[in-house]
């Protein structure tokens, strides 16, 4: 990747001409600000954030000036999320504000002559429209018909009027498009989530096994700085993918699995830990539960049985265990993220989690560490309405195991049907573009055909705002306040975002929108704070911190409440299962009538002609909300497809030869997407970074380039267990001219 | 003094945010870049090995640009860092054909730009901004002249490669391979 030099574009809103490189003039002595104000750049100030780019949530400071100028976005080096270094996606923050794409001014779908448009509003038309709607879906359905899709931190303010109405389906995509199956294996396991950022201590590792997880290439900023930490002090690096991913060239082991088999290998892997005896005995005496009947389990799981399966040579199997069990404890079977991918996702993390146990990792130093977070009280209101139902009533006994609201069920009720007495009637949606976050297209659009009203909040013109009744256009998170960072990592602490710039346009932060929704809806007892300011302060004033010094520090830490990131010898732990032990054996799985250890099914395979599609991250994109800001797409601004020299060869394709995908259902790509001819990839799979193809001209940057892996995923494999969409089911095969008849409509 | 930087390949991941960085603190205008990223891949699957490098202008000690530059806006700066003075730069684009690496660019108003190692920031005793950004910790800057900066002990502990020696240029990145 060399990134072009294309033409410039003249970039008006650039406060500083080209000429002057900006010398830094600031002395931050103990934090202080003295800017010389004689000295070119002088002006600029430093303003605390945390990165809205991806869910990392890295700590920075935003240099701008009063001009309304963002020269730079740097890290915070107390910021234990990125220690002082964002990723390229953080760094390139600054392209979302001065972005001119964005969306400026509220919008109201009308029809005019028969026909539908968006129509420019006020704040107080927009919010009018939106409060009326939600009363009458309230009025005549209950509040509980109005569900919130959410991903992003102003969302929180959305689900607190959700609350206030007295609905509590307040749903994120990263649960069951992404990270649930390994919640919901883990919690089953340990009685403890993962959550973020994750609490694997690779710094301290001394082996960490990849499956699939490619970091590197997913910026999850401190753990790709803690695995190339490792990488110094000699850690061993086991990657298990398909692709030759960057990741896996970092490895001492690459195991070029064949895809969908991963669970064969984990139960190679648990076989012959416990077949040569190579697990932590005593840990898994004293703090599990079930290793006889897993034993029993696997016995017939070897590593010569799972060759059959993932094309995998038993001596490699037998070998990366000895790996495993050689570092162990200081051993992390990395429980990875985006982990929906054939239906059977939280039995393999389950595989995940029982592997770590057996080498005594979780609690250990390298292994798992046990993470401490700053909670802050939320500011006093009257207690929220109990809801009357909540999503789960839509399909009684159905995931019972899901421990957050499965956000594509609420899009299957709220496409009516008569076994069910209410459906969702109304969707507020937080920045997140659903048309490329769920799959099955036609499934979420006929979902949003059936509702009575939809509000978009956003700061792009993202797909998913062109099907909105009203659209309401949040202002960037360099631009306001939103609540506090209070995550988990070793040391617990808290991070401040504040606004660097005034919003740009006519857009407003989503804690302003939503105390003046409330205040229309009459239900401004919930929302007793004046401002957010007052809000935060008061949070802060409660465990010893004011807004003041928040606005100092940008991030403060505490003192942890347990001494401990790791088990103490022979510490009595009592985990928070059934039986207060790891579950190798899962009694709740046991009891909803799943397999309580995880069984191995065989996965359908591409057909003749056909390449399992397989996706995944660039570093400098999240998933599609990137892929119009300037300064991210001067560095990638469409996909390629990986394609295997032999493949290409059969099709006689050329590289950077643009191509047409069809699916296994016969849906094509809008778009076509370039061939990258490479030996990367194994011939049986093609491989895409997920996020492009965008469709709507208003994305001036990416529209048309690319192709969407979201639109080919037609064939969903749900996960029973906990509702999550597998979605690496799909195959695809090659179009070498444009299948598609029609214009393509924007 | 004699600065140079040393660029761990076995730690790169390639994710560009050198070149981001470089942008924001350089005000480098979009579409154009200083430093850039190269990726190799050699053998056949699935035998492979990847080779990623953060390349950016040499600082070569021997530098055909600021030889063949005419009005000596090319020039050396403290520790042999190549500059070029935008003002004095009549932007006849001689150094860019020069550049075996390819390391120049024609700047919208009118001059060449390139790398600076960060002279502004190399000044105030900071690091350049993409060696201050790199979430992998794989790029190392300091005086080679100085047996005890970061940059000549990581020479002396690891194998490394310079690029295109051949040209005669003597380049002051180092490759750790
Ligand atoms: S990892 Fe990158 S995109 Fe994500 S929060 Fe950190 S800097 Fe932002
Ligand atoms: S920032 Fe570091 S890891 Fe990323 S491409 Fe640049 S040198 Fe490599
Ligand atoms: S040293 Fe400075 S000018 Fe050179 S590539 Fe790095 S950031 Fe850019």
């Amino acid at each position: 990747m060399r990134s072009n030099r294309r033409d410039f574009i003249k970039i008006s809103s650039m406060g500083i001409g080209g000429a002057a490189v900006a010398a830094p003039a600031f002395n931050w002595a103990e934090g202080a600000i003295k800017a010389d104000n004689k000295k070119p750049g002088a002006e600029y100030k430093r303003t605390s954030t945390y990165c809205e780019i991806c869910f990392w949530k890295c700590a920075g400071w935003v240099y701008s000036n009063d001009e309304g100028h963002i020269w730079k976005i740097e890290g915070n080096a107390d910021d234990p999320h990125c220690n002082g270094r964002l990723c390229p996606r953080g760094t390139g923050g600054v392209g979302m504000y001065n972005d001119t794409d964005r969306l400026k001014t509220p919008l109201i779908r009308k029809t005019k002559n028969g026909k539908q448009v968006f129509e420019e509003a006020t704040w107080d038309e927009a919010l009018d429209v939106v409060a009326e709607n939600l009363k009458k879906i309230a009025n005549e359905h209950g509040p509980e018909c109005v569900a919130l899709f959410t991903h992003g931190s102003g969302g929180k303010f959305f689900g607190d009027l959700l609350k206030a109405t007295g609905s509590t389906n307040i749903t994120a995509p990263s649960f069951a498009q992404c990270r649930g199956p390994r919640e919901t294996a883990f919690l089953a396991t340990y009685g403890e989530i993962i959550a973020s950022p994750e609490f694997t201590d690779i710094r301290d590792t001394k082996c960490l096994v990849l499956i699939g997880s490619h970091l590197g290439e997913n910026m999850h900023n401190g753990q790709v700085q803690e695995m190339s930490e490792a990488i110094d002090k000699g850690a061993t690096i086991i990657t298990v993918d398909p692709r030759y991913s960057t990741a896996a060239s970092k490895s001492k082991h690459w195991l070029p699995i064949k895809p969908a088999t991963d669970l064969a290998l984990l139960l190679a892997w648990i076989n012959v830990l416990i077949t040569e005896e190579w697990y932590d005995k005593d840990y898994v005496e004293r703090y599990t539960y079930g290793f006889d009947q897993l034993k029993n389990h696997v016995q017939s799981f070897t590593p010569e049985w799972a060759y059959g399966i993932t094309t995998l040579a038993p001596e490699m199997i037998r070998e990366t265990a000895k790996e495993m069990a050689n570092a162990s404890p200081a051993v992390i079977v990395h429980p990875g993220r985006h982990v929906t991918w054939y239906g059977d996702d939280t039995q393999r993390l389950r595989a995940v989690a029982i592997l770590n146990a057996l080498l005594g990792s979780w609690g250990r130093k390298g292994g798992f560490y046990s993470p401490e977070k700053k909670s802050l009280p939320s500011y006093p209101h009257p207690e929220f309405p109990k809801p009357k139902r909540t999503w789960r009533d839509a399909h009684p006994g159905k995931y019972n195991l899901a421990l957050e609201v499965v956000s594509n069920d609420i899009c299957d009720s709220t496409i009516p049907s008569p076994d069910r007495a209410c459906n969702f009637k109304g969707w507020i949606v937080n920045g997140t573009n659903l048309i490329s976050t769920l799959p099955d297209l036609n499934n979420t659009l006929e979902a949003i055909q059936n509702l009575e009203f939809m509000v978009v909040i956003d700061t792009m013109p993202m797909e998913i705002t062109g099907y909105a009744d009203v659209v309401l256009p949040e202002c960037t998170y360099l631009e306001r306040y939103d609540y506090c960072r209070t995550d988990q990592h070793r040391e617990p602490n808290i991070a401040l975002r504040m606004p660097a710039v005034e919003p740009k346009y006519n857009t407003k932060p989503s804690w302003w929108m939503v105390k003046k929704l409330a205040s229309k809806m009459e239900l401004d007892d919930f929302f007793p704070w004046k401002d957010v300011e007052e809000l935060l302060d008061w949070q802060l004033n409660q465990v010893g911190s004011s807004l003041e010094e928040m606005k100092r520090l940008g991030v403060k830490k505490f003192p942890r409440e347990y001494d401990d990131l790791y088990f103490f010898k022979n510490q009595e732990v009592e985990f928070n299962t059934n039986t207060g032990k790891i579950e190798l054996y899962s009694t709740d799985l046991a009891a909803e009538g799943f397999d309580p250890m995880p069984v191995y099914t065989k996965h359908k395979e591409p057909p003749p002609g056909f390449y399992r599609l397989n996706y995944g991250r660039s570093p400098a994109h999240t998933f599609s909300r990137t892929a119009n800001n300037p300064n991210l797409t001067d560095l990638v601004d469409e996909n390629v497809l990986w394609v295997n020299p032999q493949v290409a060869k059969d099709w006689s394709l050329k590289n950077g030869q643009p191509i047409w995908l069809e699916n296994q259902d016969g849906v094509k790509s809008k778009f076509p997407i370039k061939v990258r001819i490479t030996e990367r990839i194994r011939f049986d799979s093609v491989y895409m970074v997920h996020g492009f193809g965008h469709s709507n001209k208003k994305l001036s940057r990416a529209y048309g380039k690319g192709v969407s892996d979201s639109e080919l995923i037609t064939k969903v494999l749900l996960d029973p267990v906990m509702g999550g969409t597998g979605m690496r089911g799909n195959f695809v095969t090659f179009k070498l001219e444009n299948p598609n008849e029609e214009e393509v409509m924007s | 003094m004699r600065y140079a930087m040393a660029i761990d390949t076995k730690k790169c991941v390639g994710c560009a945010d050198c070149v981001v960085a470089c942008q924001t603190e350089n005000n480098v205008p979009i579409g154009h870049c200083r430093d850039w990223i190269v990726e190799n891949t050699a053998g056949t699957y699935p035998q492979l090995e990847l080779e990623i490098r953060s390349e950016r202008c040499n600082h070569c000690k021997n530098s055909p640009c600021v030889r063949c530059c005419p009005t000596g806006a090319s020039h050396y700066s403290e520790g042999g860092i190549v500059l070029v003075t935008g003002d004095d730069c009549i932007g006849c684009g001689a150094c860019i054909a020069s550049c075996p690496y390819d390391a120049r660019y024609p700047h919208p108003e009118g001059y060449v730009d390139k790398c600076t190692f960060c002279d502004h920031r190399v000044k105030n005793g900071q690091k350049p901004a993409c060696v201050d950004v790199c979430p992998t910790h794989c790029m190392y800057f300091g005086d080679l002249d100085d047996p005890n900066s970061e940059v000549s002990n990581i020479l002396k502990k690891r194998k490394y490669k310079r690029l295109i020696p051949e040209a005669g240029t003597d380049p002051q990145l180092y490759f750790l391979i």
